[in-house]
């Protein structure tokens, strides 16, 4: 057994070390009762070389083993990573590392996470971020409970228009506290109604959460909502599932958001089937104490020269226990690495100029699928936008399957008022002939119907 | 280790100085010296009331949190705000120029249960002496 | 130190912040030329809308950022770099092969919503996954959504909450032992529970009396760790879980140390209603420098209804996932889990089959028991009994020369080792908790054990050695008051401008 390297020739001093015979006598450290008499029912063993053809044939899409043209987005996107990316990634010794409680043999991590939160502190506008959560979803859900334990009230609104899996996390997590959530809806034009928030808004808030871009690829306007919210002594916390709108908007941080959360997944990471990505936090210093999540800090060592340590862990679990700010132990430190590493190759400049790419070639798509389909909403979008079929949505998206496309996502699962609309994102990947391809079956779909025979077959 | 005789103490390792109708309190020596470096304070807001007992003043260390507890009940008349940008004063003069709290005293019954310097340090001797 | 030490000697290139070497104009990013027409911001959204400077991303060239990385990358320990016997973190060899099935392309360009019919590979390693957690651990179904230990535990405790409150009993507290992980009461305060400890006895584990005293009918669980925190076995398990049920409680076990278990017992024949699993622990999925990791969670057949959506079902030869719950507890997380980190412990189980997994285990508490009848000449064991994947020494003997469990943590890294835990658990003053775990050759567990034995004596002879270790890495003892006192959580420009 390769992973194990002492066999029996070793076994056998280091079990007479301690008065035992055989390797499975240690077995009676266990109550006789609890041992187990016969074996796990696991399937038997694979070679290596077993193991990578099982494991290839269950990773390809169909029997036809092709690749399928996907324009999803909705919190997870497609962007191309560099090869520097994995490469750094691979480096066992950022791997196969622990989190850094002993700084002077895990400076590599450490710095690396500082210069990730400096990158989200620039990004998002704000002054201070943390290490990471486990996703998008979850750092919401965490800005929302944060925002009780600041402001002590009883409620919270978030937008419809904030990605529904973000939504149904932070209900997960508010229940048990007894917070109330509530919910703003959205206007014709495809952003949070702002009116309704108007006529929401109490004394009992603690915070509003809006998204930008929000799920429908719209934009809000972070600006207005902020006034609103702090007008009633409440927080504003903004959710980012595609950062790589910062390149182009002016970040929440500097439009009145006291909380910024977001999915670092666009940055580096692969979709890999919905995880693992990297949830984002950042805030303003005063709300520092509040924070959950690791924190890496900088310091000297007894020489004084710089160095980095995890910082204000008086917050958190293994310090704090039941009062923590968190339960977060483990987070997405390697995740976070990636976006370390993709944020510095595409820099100030590529970043921006790969934000101008998504933004064009969307607007393209925009403009060729507003021919067969009907644009559902008029704001302005960055790369996803909603498009509204001549029929159910779901039997056109088959139909586009067949043809080895996945046009876009349904999204009746989540609002039910919206049968005949998809939610289409384009990415630097699209080219130009994906989306006419696209346009192309949209339209044969509209004029054929499902079901119906062609005479004379 | 340092027992002053003006100041009255509790078993939580508070000490109380009375000023009139006032309580100043803080940590004493014995408890700053366990606690390691204070990075961090975290003061009452002015004018909020107290049940003895009850978490006054949180105090961190590196790897540490620990609660100050009020000696009785009162309302906090003043707090010790240099503490936030200098909270290594209560590990050098946790008698002195660490004061956490002004109180004013909401009930004089309370003070009875206060104990004396003598007292407080043959407690702390039977507590080191538990291990 | 005359001879070979691993930590001897060492190449090690200072590296500044990647900001500090940005320079203006760099490039290393490569983008496809637009092939439709150029949209602008500036024309299509409102002015104040767009954003006037990206200031603070660096500039650098490929060749710069890929030495950065490698640099920072050299000043790190992992367990390919050697030994890692971090207690309760289970630091073993993270297998190769499993880091490219990872990568597969079908994986790891997969979009969570794409449609299941072209999912079903992924589907069915998950399914898979799910079946072979439940057999190992003795559960009836699993969850593989939490993306981490803590998030398992949370997980757990909120269908213990969910199936409490729908038999109209809802109640306020759990009990936590005193020997717990820091994430079990914090979970537990997630889900507004109330806090209880109960103290474990002198032989380091939980009494049935200590349980049956502070239980009743206002609690509602008992976390429980087996081998708990000490790399004890809780031998009254059976017992204690008899009683929790008696009084309408539930079990649930923190499986952070199951690699003590494997194809030895099953949790779930000991009374344990929940558990979960650290799939970075016990299925050598890579710690990462702090995750990813995946928290799974097994539950028996009374809890499943309560489980995070979707679930998997099986449909003839279709897997499907399932939305339809109405009594889940909701979703903990987006999408469906760390999924690479799912393939990778998916790809070690069937590497190992239950032969290998029996045998990773006993090796594990061979490797343990060998370093604790090895050590306890020379380091205080508080509780001299045989142990299961870890065992706790603590710094008593050294305390007497001024030496602590840190000093002797930082003495280890210039021996070229990774100190084990230390101060934890809490229940012993200064613990030393050394995990060793089975991918550890002997000759390695023996240069360890030397140089403890070593160190031992320099506590004795070469105190001031210890307290100013370590004096061969990077950096040495770094100022933490300093750090908290005034903390600096970023970098700035030098001119402070807004970005």
């Amino acid at each position: 057994m390769r992973y194990i390297p002492n066999a029996e020739n070793d076994w056998e001093s280091m079990l007479q070390t301690m008065g035992y015979e055989r390797l499975e006598d240690l077995m009676t450290i266990l109550p006789e009762p609890l041992r187990m008499k016969k074996a796990l029912e696991l399937p038997q063993p694979l070679s290596e070389m077993e193991l990578v053809q099982h494991l290839r044939s269950l990773s390809e899409p169909g029997p036809q083993g092709k690749r399928v043209l996907s324009f999803l987005g909705a919190g997870a996107y497609d962007h191309f990573i560099p090869a520097v990316v994995d490469h750094v990634l691979r480096r066992s010794e950022f791997y196969t590392a622990y989190t850094p409680y002993q700084p002077e043999i895990s400076q590599g991590t450490l710095q690396a996470t500082f210069e990730f939160q400096t990158l989200i502190c620039q990004l998002t506008g704000m002054d201070v971020a943390n290490a990471s959560l486990y996703d998008g979803a979850s750092a919401v859900a965490e800005g929302v409970l944060m925002a009780h334990r600041l402001k002590g009230r009883k409620k919270c609104l978030l937008s419809r228009s904030v990605h529904p899996e973000s939504r149904m996390v932070t209900r997960t997590y508010s229940h048990p506290l007894n917070l109330q959530l509530g919910e703003i809806s959205y206007t014709s034009t495809g952003t949070t109604d702002l009116e309704d928030l108007q006529r929401q808004l109490d004394e009992e808030m603690n915070a509003v959460v809006i998204q930008q871009p929000n799920f429908f690829g719209c934009l809000e306007d972070v600006e207005e909502a902020a006034k609103m919210v702090h007008a009633r002594g409440a927080l504003l916390i903004v959710a980012v599932t595609e950062p790589l709108s910062m390149a182009l908007l002016q970040p929440p941080g500097l439009l009145g958001a006291d909380i910024v959360v977001g999915e670092g997944q666009s940055f580096g990471n692969p979709l890999n089937f919905g995880g693992p990505y990297v949830g984002f936090f950042a805030t303003k210093e005063g709300f520092l104490r509040s924070m959950p999540g690791r924190l890496v800090g900088q310091t000297v060592d007894r020489q004084g020269r710089r160095g980095f340590v995890l910082a204000v862990a008086t917050r958190e679990q293994h310090i704090r226990r039941e009062k923590a700010t968190s339960n977060i132990c483990t987070n997405q430190a390697l995740c976070a690495l990636a976006v370390l590493v993709y944020l510095s190759l595409m820099g100030k400049q590529g970043l921006k100029e790969l934000a101008e790419i998504n933004l064009s070639k969307c607007e393209y798509a925009k403009k060729k699928l507003s021919g067969v389909g009907r644009l559902r909403f008029s704001a302005p979008t960055f790369n996803e936008f909603v498009l509204t079929l001549n029929r159910d949505a779901s039997s056109v998206l088959q139909i586009l399957l067949k043809e080895g496309i996945v046009g876009g996502l349904s999204l009746k699962r989540f609002y039910p008022e919206m049968e005949r609309e998809i939610l289409v994102c384009v990415t630097e990947k699209h080219a130009k002939e994906d989306i006419d391809r696209l346009a192309e079956i949209l339209n044969e779909s509209s004029v054929r119907k499902q079901g119906i025979q062609e005479p004379g077959r | 280790m340092n027992f002053p005789k003006e100041v009255k103490y509790t078993k939580d390792h508070e000490w109380t100085r009375m000023e009139g109708e006032f309580a100043v309190i803080g940590i004493t020596d014995y408890a700053q010296d366990k606690l390691g470096s204070i990075v961090f304070v975290e003061l009452p807001a002015l004018g909020k009331s107290f049940k003895k007992g009850e978490t006054l003043v949180t105090v961190d260390s590196v790897k540490a949190v620990a609660e100050v507890y009020a000696p009785m009940r009162g309302r906090v008349e003043a707090v010790n705000e240099s503490l936030r940008d200098n909270p290594e004063w209560i590990n050098r003069e946790c008698y002195g120029q660490g004061w956490m709290v002004r109180l004013k005293i909401g009930d004089s019954a309370e003070l009875s249960s206060l104990l004396t310097s003598e007292a407080y340090e043959a407690f702390v001797a039977e507590e080191e002496a538990k291990g | 130190m005359k001879e070979e030490w691993p930590g001897e000697c060492g190449l090690l290139l200072n590296e500044p912040l990647i900001f500090e070497r940005s320079a203006r104009g760099r490039k290393g990013y490569s983008l496809p030329k637009l092939d439709v027409e150029r949209a602008e911001a500036e024309k299509i959204w409102p002015r104040k809308w767009i954003r006037k400077d990206l200031e603070g991303l660096p500039e650098l060239s490929e060749v710069e950022i890929v030495r950065h990385f490698t640099r920072l990358s050299q000043w790190n320990y992992g367990v390919d770099s050697g030994f890692y016997p971090l207690g309760s973190c289970t630091m073993k060899y993270n297998p190769k092969v499993n880091e490219d099935l990872a990568r597969l392309p079908g994986f790891a360009g997969a979009h969570p919503y794409q449609p299941e019919e072209i999912a079903q590979g992924a589907l069915q390693l998950m399914d898979d996954l799910e079946r072979f957690l439940c057999e190992i651990s003795g559960m009836d179904r699993a969850t593989l959504q939490p993306s981490a230990g803590a998030q398992g535990e949370l997980t757990g405790m909120l269908m213990i909450r969910a199936y409490l409150s729908d038999r109209g009993d809802p109640r306020r507290k759990v009990l936590v032992p005193d020997t717990a992980h820091g994430t079990n009461p914090a979970s537990s305060g997630l889900c507004g529970y109330q806090v209880v400890q109960v103290k474990s006895n002198e032989r380091g584990v939980l009494s049935a009396q200590a349980i049956e005293e502070k239980m009743d009918e206002d609690v509602a669980a008992l976390m429980v760790t087996n081998p708990n925190t000490l790399g004890l076995f809780e031998e009254n398990i059976c017992q204690i879980a008899e009683i929790v049920h008696g009084k309408g409680g539930q079990v649930y076990c923190d499986g952070a140390n199951l690699n003590a278990l494997l194809g030895l017992t099953r949790l779930g024949g000991m009374g344990i209603d929940v558990l979960h699993f650290n799939l970075h622990k016990t299925f050598s999925t890579p710690h990462g420098g702090g995750g990813p990791g995946a928290g799974p969670v097994g539950v028996k057949g009374h809890l499943a209804d309560y489980l995070p959506v979707p679930i998997i079902t099986r449909k003839g030869e279709r897997f499907q996932f399932d939305y339809d719950r109405p009594k889940t507890i909701g979703k903990v997380r987006s999408f469906f889990g760390n999924f690479a980190v799912l393939v990778r412990a998916y790809a070690y189980i069937l590497s190992l089959g239950a032969a290998g997994l029996k045998r990773a285990s006993l090796v594990a508490l061979l490797n343990a028991n060998y370093i604790r009848s090895k050590l306890k000449d020379h380091y205080h064991l508080p509780y001299d009994l045989p142990c299961m994947h870890e065992c706790v020494f603590s710094d008593r003997l050294q305390g007497k020369y001024g030496v602590t469990a840190l000093d002797i943590a930082k003495r280890l890294m210039d021996y070229g080792f990774h100190p084990p835990t230390i101060y934890f658990p809490l229940v012993v003053h200064g613990a030393l908790m050394i995990e060793p775990t089975e991918s550890e050759p002997k000759e390695t567990l023996d240069q360890f054990i030397e140089a403890m034995v070593r160190i031992a004596r320099e506590a004795e002879s070469e105190p001031g050695l210890l307290r100013d270790a370590p004096h061969k890495t990077k950096v040495s003892r770094l100022d933490e008051v300093l750090a908290n006192r005034k903390p600096v959580l970023r970098w700035k420009p030098p001119t402070a401008r807004e970005p």
